[in-house]
């Protein structure tokens, strides 16, 4: 097929896809104005039925708890499954020497790249802190902050020499975390069966609306989430940067 | 539409634009992260916060740098 009737049949189906993108667009409902009832009654439930001012943390830890759930796992077999795959492509002499090439690298990062990042690690810890620990009240929550704490870190690693990573990112702690908080998540999951009748349901006293602590089950999950999503981030990130490091030709 | 929602808007067309055209893959990169940015904003400026949140870390956080830590590899199989 030539460059010139190819180009004529993907022009042609571009057409056809805008002009189904227009029709499609020109029958959605108006802004602020949806059609399902789900919107406008998930509001007054997450309120008074699960006592969150953030209808999101209450859509997404109560009304589709158990999805949650499987995201969860998801995301935990995926940090297992990429941290089993590139290590099984590297000895263990190799991670050594990945190290020692990093120490080189280092010394060559620019002095305010390295100082930057040592500025802004532990407010970004601080940041991602409040967005777990706010998940209930206001926007944010479990993996929105977990993604935070695991840049902070990452930003120590772009610190380099300043502070130095093996000493604030133990793998093995890394490890723990992911798969404790993914365990915590089930846990959670399971108290609601033994304690009230059903996976999921809620059973912790619900505090006043509002306040860091209620909500009940709810501050715990995202806590839950937040460690694990913040320990998958650490440990994808850090396999593939000890990939990074290796230089098989010269090995 | 309020004229907050089309400039958001606009700046999404363009950056999204932006990054299609940009060839060179370690400056698209950027690009892409700034295009997350103005995707963000404009999620927040729709109302919908959580959104923006996550569009920030999954766009500014965990794709450029494992991007990155990609092109590193090909960069060094080319060698």
């Amino acid at each position: 097929m030539s460059p010139a009737v190819r180009r004529a049949i993907a022009l042609a189906a571009l057409a056809g896809l805008g002009v189904a993108l227009l029709v499609a667009c020109l029958g959605l409902p108006d802004f602020g104005h949806p059609r399902g009832p789900y919107a406008t009654a998930v509001i007054p439930l997450s309120l008074d039925h699960r006592h969150v001012t953030s209808a999101v943390a209450g859509v997404t830890f109560d009304i589709r708890g158990i999805d949650t759930l499987g995201e969860e796992l998801i995301l935990f077999s995926a940090a297992v499954g990429a941290t089993v795959l590139l290590r099984s492509q590297r000895a263990e002499e190799d991670a050594r020497d990945a190290i020692e090439r990093h120490h080189e690298l280092a010394e060559r990062t620019p002095a305010p790249v390295r100082g930057l990042g040592a500025a802004l690690a532990g407010p970004l810890l601080v940041l991602g802190v409040y967005i777990v620990a706010h998940g209930q009240l206001t926007p944010g929550g479990g993996f929105q902050g977990g993604v935070v704490l695991a840049s902070a870190f990452l930003l120590v690693y772009a610190a380099g020499h300043f502070i130095r990573l093996g000493r604030v990112k133990p793998e093995s702690l890394v490890e723990a975390a992911e798969a404790a908080g993914a365990g915590a998540y089930v846990l959670i999951a399971l108290g609601g069966l033994v304690f009230a009748g059903a996976a999921m349901e809620n059973f912790l006293p619900y505090g006043t609306t509002g306040e860091l602590l209620s909500g009940g089950t709810i501050p715990v999950l995202n806590a839950a989430v937040g460690v694990e999503v913040c320990g998958a981030i650490v440990l994808i990130l850090s396999e593939l940067l000890d990939q990074a490091m290796l230089r098989h030709e010269d090995a | 539409m309020s004229v907050l929602l089309l400039v958001t808007l606009a700046l999404v067309a363009l950056t999204g634009t932006a990054t299609v055209l940009v060839r060179d893959p370690a400056r698209q990169l950027v690009v892409a992260g700034i295009f997350g940015l103005a995707l963000a904003i404009m999620f927040f400026a729709f109302g919908a916060p959580d959104v923006a949140l996550s569009q920030i870390a999954v766009s500014a956080v965990a794709v450029p740098v494992m991007a990155l830590l990609t092109l590193v590899r090909f960069d060094r199989d080319d060698e």
